[in-house]
Order: structure tokens, then C-alpha cells, then sequence
């Protein structure tokens, strides 16, 4: 962890350097794990119907992490520098946090998903207007894996049973549309993606939060006074 | 490498999807509910009410992002030392 940590550490740059900032991390994290993010890729057909383990592993958790902090020592920067604090500034430093959050999150997916690439793409749609889905844009050497056909194989397997006639199926359809438009970039797709997107989006967020739950934890730990003596265990 | 698999697979509209492929995913999608997860009757669930618990689900998620994303803004706001004893912190993890 902390050689991962120290890979990343730059001196404080401006939020518009922040894709180069993104370019860096990816190279220095491949190294790291090249082989558990191709395996994951590899085992989501033949995936036996456990969740998707790389949103849940430790080791994710701390990558997010550093990044999320690396984001949100720009953020303060460039709010630091801005208008002084006061309570109207609030909500825009709480968005700001939630948009660096969500890139950290969104990188940390490896440009793998849809949701991610959206988000990404948010963010620098003014220079990339023109294109429709900039995937190589951010993030090189990203492999677009779509895996719907899971269930080709006819895996006899149910642990619960979900009844899907004909007749809920306009139902169904407006509830995916609905869905569809929740998670980021999704508002146009077909429904297998969607509900694929949402699967994976769904543990991303759990992530996200469990990782920002820590980190006000620790923070607040910090910001009282006189218990500066040890970190408090996470 | 598989950059191109599955794109061939949902060709046109939704009558080349077949049931059992969205049941599929409406059933994992399931499993990642926590409300539907954790009391598994024995008799089924609905595929509007996954698609329903999950559209809450997102939401929920989502307003957590939000207020955890403003008590961070806060405290990153009024702290200093802080940020230098976060990191020091991390290294030693």
C-alpha cells in the first residue's frame, strides 16, 4: 500500500491536468494488477453467479482510495484558492467532492463499463463534443468488453425464481427505462445492458460508499482536537 | 482481445433478446438487493418489483454519495493538519 501510494504522490497540479493525472495512475496500477482485472474479465461469462468479486476486495477498496484522496487534494486545492467559505459555498464543495468521487470511482473501473465511460465523459465533453462514446479518450488501451450473454451457457441453476411472462413485459420495459436512466449513460440502451450496467453500478456505489464512510471517519477523528496521538483504526 | 463478442449477439431491437437472458439478469440483480436478498421466499418475486427495489436502491445509494459527499467537503474545508496526517496514516496501512 504504501508503494502504491507513493507511486501516485505528484506535486498539486490544476484540475484541467487531471486526465494526465488519470493516464499516470492507470500505467502505474497495471503493473500492479493486470492479471486480476483480464481473469475478472475473462470469468464474467463463466461467472457461477457470486457478485462480481473485484468490487468487493480489498484490494479495490484501497485503490479507490487513494485515488478518491488524490482527487480530493485537487478539489480542496482549487476551492482553497476560490471565494472563502461560507454557507452558500456548501453545496457546490459538496458537488465537487461528488464529481471527483464519481471519477475516482469511474476510473477505478478500468473503462470497462458504460457507467464509467459516461461519467469520464461528462467531464470532458466540451473537447470531445463530436464524439459519441469517446472511450479511448482518457483512458488508453482499454479493452470494451460488453458480457450479456451469460446465461447462454444454460446453466440449470436457480437460486430464486423471478416470473417474467408476456404480460408484465410493458411493465417491465417502462421499470428498465426508468432504471436506465438512474445510472449514468444508460438512458439509451437496450435492456440486458442496462440490467448488466445496473448490476455493476450497484456495487461500485456500495463501494464508493463504504470507502467515503472511512474516510469521514478518519477525518472527523482528526478534525477534534487532542486526539492527535494515534490514528484511530479503520 | 474480446473487444467484439457480444455486440453480434443483440442485433436489433428487443425481440432478439430472449426471456431467459433478462430473467438471468433480473435474478443477479436480485442477489444484490439487500432487502430482496436477505428474506429469499420461496415463492417469486417479481420482475417489476426487482426493477422497482433497485431503481430505490440506486436513489438510496445516491443521497448517501450526496450527504457524505457534503460532511467531506466540510471537513476537508476546515481542516489543514489534517490532510498531511491522513497521509501519513495511509502510508503506514
Amino acid at each position: 500500500m504504501a508503494s502504491l501510494f507513493s507511486d501516485n504522490e505528484q506535486p498539486p497540479t490544476n484540475s484541467n491536468s487531471s486526465s494526465t493525472v488519470l493516464v499516470r495512475k492507470k500505467k502505474s496500477l497495471s503493473a500492479s494488477s493486470p492479471s486480476s482485472s483480464r481473469g475478472n474479465a475473462a470469468s464474467l461469462p463463466t461467472r457461477d453467479g457470486d457478485s462480481h468479486p473485484r468490487w468487493r476486495s480489498e484490494k479495490q477498496q484501497r485503490i479507490y482510495s487513494a485515488k478518491l484522496i488524490q482527487a480530493l487534494k485537487q478539489v480542496r486545492l482549487s476551492s482553497s484558492s476560490s471565494a472563502t467559505t461560507s454557507s452558500p459555498t456548501a453545496h457546490k464543495r459538496g458537488k465537487a467532492v461528488r464529481e471527483a468521487a464519481d471519477r475516482a470511482l469511474a476510473v477505478s473501473a478500468r473503462g470497462r463499463t458504460l457507467w464509467s465511460r459516461a461519467i469520464l465523459a461528462n467531464r470532458i465533453k466540451l473537447k470531445f463534443r463530436k464524439q459519441k462514446r469517446p472511450r479511448q479518450t482518457v483512458i488508453p488501451a482499454v479493452t470494451t468488453v460488453v458480457t450479456t450473454g451469460a446465461s447462454s451457457r444454460g446453466r440449470k441453476r436457480r437460486v430464486s425464481v423471478v416470473r417474467l411472462n408476456k404480460k408484465s413485459l410493458p411493465t417491465v420495459n417502462r421499470k428498465v427505462r426508468s432504471l436506465g436512466r438512474l445510472v449514468p449513460g444508460c438512458k439509451k440502451e437496450s435492456v440486458p445492458v442496462i440490467l448488466e450496467e445496473a448490476t455493476d453500478y450497484i456495487q461500485a456505489l456500495e463501494m464508493q460508499v463504504r470507502a467515503m464512510n472511512s474516510l469521514v471517519e478518519l477525518l472527523s477523528g482528526y478534525s477534534t482536537p487532542g486526539s492527535d496521538s494515534a490514528p484511530p483504526p479503520i | 482481445m474480446s473487444g467484439r463478442i457480444s455486440r453480434s449477439r443483440q442485433v436489433s431491437g428487443t425481440s432478439r433478446i430472449s426471456e431467459e437472458q433478462i430473467n438471468d439478469l433480473i435474478i443477479k440483480l436480485q442477489q444484490l438487493l439487500p432487502e430482496l436478498r436477505d428474506s429469499r421466499r420461496s415463492d417469486k418475486v417479481s420482475a417489476a418489483r426487482v426493477l422497482q427495489e433497485t431503481c430505490n436502491y440506486i436513489r438510496n445509494l445516491h443521497r448517501e454519495v450526496d450527504d457524505l459527499s457534503e460532511r467531506l467537503s466540510e471537513l476537508l474545508a476546515n481542516t489543514d493538519t489534517a490532510q498531511a496526517a491522513l497521509i501519513r496514516s495511509l502510508l503506514t496501512l
